[in-house]
């Protein structure tokens, strides 16, 4: 499978999406132009990842910030991982915060209520 | 200098000592683009900084300012106002002001975009329902609007307006100006309290 690696900017996040080295994670900031030009080949990317995945699967998000119209991509993504965990693989999302950023823990929270997927989160 | 250039000097003058007066720290008029918005909430982001403010309410004035600016970019562009004297697409008015004493001092976001009087019922009912709601209400809306939701084609989720109600735990303030038959301008005033950081 193709990796995609993304460099972050000041309104778009740093993305890694590597099968083969077992990485997905998103860190940074999410608050691009168009949101859904941004986040296409990332969603196309994990529904060509959900045809094969490895038996574990750990996402990482690391996000500093993200808009609204981020949030509601997050969504999206998380809930084609979901079908991943449906379909019988191990699937572990891990969302770091900093440490006193309650509305990034809050919305970690508010995800792991959305999404059956197990949750785990970190304080940085 | 003629007096007509002197007047309008004065003129300047006066727009000077009224945004002091008001205390804006930001007032814009014209097109909003992600330029813009860009260069805006860094340039808030750089004066709160040089004043020490606290983490929290920078956040919080970054995150309303974002909302705001990226629902001006995306709506007012549907409604030319020019013949109406009013401004072309794609324009509002964005203003940024701090009010009250400097131990208790209030950030304020104000947006000004035009609407067209057919899409206000929507607006008011969202706005009405938005003040109705206290957290937990918001945060269930907010979670069952990004859920059954769907990007708009200008990549709006909906969900600005609630969130901006949810982060700075105030009623949303709002006010329409009937332009013409047709057309009528929506302001949209947000607060960021310190008391909320309590």
């Amino acid at each position: 499978m193709d990796v995609i690696k993304i460099k972050g900017t000041d309104d778009t996040p740093n993305v890694i999406l590597d099968a083969q080295n077992n990485i997905i994670e998103y860190s940074g900031r999410s608050l691009p132009e168009d949101v859904a030009t941004f986040y296409a080949p990332i969603i196309e990317w994990i529904a060509q990842y959900a045809k094969n995945p490895n038996s574990k699967t750990n996402v990482v998000f690391k996000l500093e910030y993200f808009n609204t119209a981020s949030s509601k991509m997050i969504l999206d993504i998380l809930l084609k991982f979901e079908e991943i965990h449906k379909d019988g693989n191990e699937v572990m999302i891990s969302w770091y915060y900093q440490e006193d950023d309650e509305d990034m823990e809050e919305a970690c929270d508010e995800y792991a209520d959305i999404v059956e997927i197990p949750f785990q989160k970190f304080s940085y | 200098m003629e007096q007509k250039s002197i007047d309008y000097m004065k003129l300047i003058y006066s727009f000077h000592e009224e945004m002091l007066r008001n205390d804006f720290t930001l007032v814009y008029e014209g097109e909003i683009t992600h330029q813009i918005t860009k260069a805006f909430t860094s340039l808030a982001e750089n004066n709160m900084e040089r004043m020490s403010e606290d983490t929290s309410i920078k956040k919080k004035v970054f995150h309303v300012m974002v909302e705001c600016l990226q629902n001006l970019s995306k709506h007012s562009e549907e409604n030319d106002l020019t013949k109406y004297g009013g401004g072309p697409a794609g324009n509002g008015i964005f203003i940024v002001g701090k009010l009250g004493e400097t131990t208790n001092q209030q950030y304020h976001v104000i947006t000004g975009n035009p609407i067209e009087n057919e899409k206000m019922p929507e607006l008011l009912a969202l706005l009405e329902k938005i003040n109705e709601l206290d957290k937990e209400g918001l945060k269930e809306f907010y979670k069952r609007q990004m859920r059954e939701g769907t990007l708009s084609e200008k990549g709006g989720a909906g969900l600005g307006l609630i969130d901006i109600a949810r982060k700075t735990g105030e009623k949303l303030e709002y006010h329409f100006v009937p332009v013409d038959e047709n057309n009528s301008f929506f302001l949209l005033r947000t607060k960021i309290s310190r008391k909320q950081l309590d």
